[in-house]
């Protein structure tokens, strides 16, 4: 997923098509993750006006989650389960193997910008781990080496 | 011919869609006339990639699946493992719940209304409102996301609370490492949710509802906002439920990434568009909720529930289960084990038979070490607990807790050690930042752990104390049920941590 420049007219239609619901805001952040691949803070505030909240609010609500990034993912984003059914499997020993075939020290994007490997806690693929979510698809039984070859590394 | 190629998470990320892929080309190739059904799983995750061909035999089972036995498959060569119905972990199961997940097309309203749905919903609309939540009452059923509260209790709250508007909230958010029964059912069976949730609605004056559904779940968020676009168009939901002018809507909501968001009051923020904060309790959500409204926050399995016991009355659903535990038990196996998967069953079997009979021990096959049951805010149970049958109250007496049912099977490889830092760290990292015991406590945790382990003895009266603060002084279950996993570690496998059973009993 490319990341494109917030412009004013694409905001507007995201936050028109849910002003209007109860608690709009987390739906149209997540409408803006998908159309920007980030949250800019340039558009704090007119996302602010529109919602008749404070600047402060939304920056709140944008640095608790974990999905709302303020920084563009690589091209390719692996999701990887370091909960407790996959450690009983061998997740951890997956994730080292991984950092070091993608030369990554901790979770984050690869120095080419290319690939970025997140935490993630659970993914309901607690009878078939370690798992992750290669982009949007679910994996089971994964390896440093399948992981990596889906993504191309 | 008719072939069923689940659609469901665990199915895919074993490669159903590639059997499915692999499925059509080669018919096309081969010029056999077949129709692709993309059920939700049948809960046998070792046998996924599970498919089924349906023909005038009945529905013959095939897997674990991999494109390169389709040909094989669609020139009948291929062995069958028989009949769903008669695989040992499948016959042993009581299918109330889960009876339609992974039998039906997910998406196919007239086929879930074959198999029994809808039934529920009718009844219901006959019933007055007190009625209804009577009956929910008396089938015993009790909130299946962890609490285990009085579901009848509870929908009672917000019937008799006076407000210009009421809410259904659905949580699910279920996070707990080891569980997936939710993920499971809105993938297999959603319109079961949402029956459920009209029925809710019915019962306590509701007249709109709320899915906050995990993003951790693509699959399912799919599913369901397929299910509630259909449910819309044949009246299930909307103005006028089954041309009885009565309304009731349904909206999905995607969480964050925030595994604290379900917790019922920090789930509340979040679908306000807040922090997902925890609130301190009371007032409660069932009387001061969603927008300060009463609200009814129940679990997926909870709800999906809901429609099997009007289906089939009260009274049938509560002489399943042992005690205070009534109805089924939707089991997750999960981990290091043989044979994982969903296992639904009336409450009272023994753990041990779940790990060891049902599950068939570890996957590695290794002795078992250890079975954390209901999440990483569950107890490590040592296998000298096996005797302890599933059931609130037993669980409770045993030191543990059921939560959501899931359970985590780790081979005598697993550092207890290791896992009880990592209970710390996870609290650290997903908590809301609302209290200190938590906020704070989970941080020396890590660190006072991480001195046992480094051969700091001294720091076990340290640490036991700090797990008394925080299970005593936290205002959600994230901080004040961190303490189970890490003392049930400290407890069980001191030898971890590098000291002897005496230095823990101090």
């Amino acid at each position: 997923m490319s990341a494109t420049d917030p412009t004013d007219d694409t905001l507007s239609r995201l936050i028109a098509r849910h002003r209007d619901c109860e608690g709009p805001l987390l739906p149209i952040l997540h409408d803006m993750m998908e159309a920007f691949g980030h949250i800019d803070e340039g558009t704090y505030p007119q996302l602010g006006r529109a919602l008749g909240i404070t600047r402060a609010e939304i920056h709140g609500v944008v640095s608790f989650y974990h999905d709302f990034k303020t920084r563009p993912n690589g091209h390719h984003t692996i999701k990887l389960c370091r909960a407790e059914a996959c450690q009983s499997v061998g997740a951890t020993e997956t994730q080292s193997a991984l950092f070091d075939r993608l030369g990554l020290t901790d979770f984050g994007t690869t120095p080419d910008g290319r690939i970025t490997v997140e935490a993630v806690y659970c993914l309901g693929l607690c009878a078939c781990g370690p798992a992750a979510l290669v982009d949007t698809q679910p994996r089971g039984r994964v390896s440093a080496q399948s992981l990596a070859t889906e993504v191309g590394a | 011919m008719k072939i069923y190629v689940p659609l469901d998470s665990a199915a895919v990320a074993l490669g159903a869609d590639d059997v499915a892929a692999a499925i059509t080309s080669y018919a096309a190739k081969a010029g056999i006339s077949v129709e692709i059904v993309r059920n939700g799983s049948r809960g046998m995750v070792w046998l996924e990639p599970l498919v089924e061909i349906e023909d005038a035999q009945g529905r013959r089972a095939f897997g674990p699946l991999s494109p390169a036995d389709v040909p094989a498959l669609l020139e009948g060569t291929l062995k069958s493992l028989g009949r769903v119905e008669d695989i040992a972990f499948f016959a042993r199961q009581t299918r109330l719940t889960f009876a339609r997940c992974g039998l039906i097309d997910p998406l196919d309203l007239t086929s879930y209304a074959a198999h029994g749905g809808l039934g529920g919903l009718k009844r219901a609309l006959s019933m007055t409102a007190q009625q209804t939540v009577e009956e929910v009452t008396a089938s015993g059923l009790r909130g299946r996301g962890g609490a285990g509260f009085p579901t009848g209790l509870k929908w009672e709250t917000v019937r008799s609370a006076q407000a210009s508007q009421k809410y259904i909230v659905c949580n699910a958010d279920e996070g707990d490492s080891g569980t997936f029964a939710d993920r499971m059912l809105m993938e297999g069976d959603p319109f079961s949710l949402i029956e459920g949730m009209v029925i809710a609605g019915l019962a306590v004056g509701a007249t709109r509802g709320y899915v906050y559904l995990r993003s951790e779940y693509p699959v399912a968020i799919r599913v369901m906002r397929a299910a509630v676009d259909i449910a819309r168009e044949n009246a299930l939901l909307g103005e006028d439920i089954l041309g009885t002018g009565t309304a009731f809507d349904v909206d999905i909501r995607v969480g964050a990434g925030a595994y604290v968001c379900g917790e019922e009051t920090a789930l509340l923020n979040s679908l306000e568009g807040k922090r997902g904060t925890v609130r301190a309790k009371p007032p409660l959500p069932a009387l001061h909720g969603f927008m300060g409204q009463p609200t009814v926050v129940n679990n997926v399995i909870s709800l999906a529930t809901i429609p099997v016991i009007f289906e089939h009355g009260a009274a049938h659903y509560a002489a399943f289960g042992i005690g205070r535990s009534k109805g089924t038990v939707t089991l997750q196996l999960a981990g290091n084990v043989k044979y994982g998967g969903l296992f639904e069953a009336g409450f009272g079997m023994t753990l041990g038979d779940v790990v060891t009979d049902i599950g068939g021990g570890t996957a590695t096959g290794k002795p078992v070490k250890a079975v954390q049951v209901g999440g990483p805010l569950g107890a490590f149970m040592r296998p000298d607990k096996f005797e302890t049958p599933i059931g609130y109250e037993e669980f409770d007496n045993a030191g543990g807790l059921i939560g959501h049912a899931g359970l985590t099977v780790f081979d005598d490889s697993a550092d207890m050690g290791a896992l009880a830092q990592f209970a710390m760290e996870f609290c650290a990292i997903e908590s809301c930042g609302k209290c200190t015991p938590c906020r704070i406590g989970s941080t020396r945790g890590v660190e006072t752990i991480a001195r046992i382990r480094n051969g700091d003895h001294a720091a076990i009266p340290l640490l036991e104390d700090l797990c008394d603060t925080m299970r005593d002084g936290s205002l959600c279950a994230l901080g004040g049920f961190t303490p189970y996993p890490v003392l049930s570690a400290l407890n069980g496998w001191p030898q971890d941590f590098g000291v002897t059973t005496a230095e823990v009993t101090q």
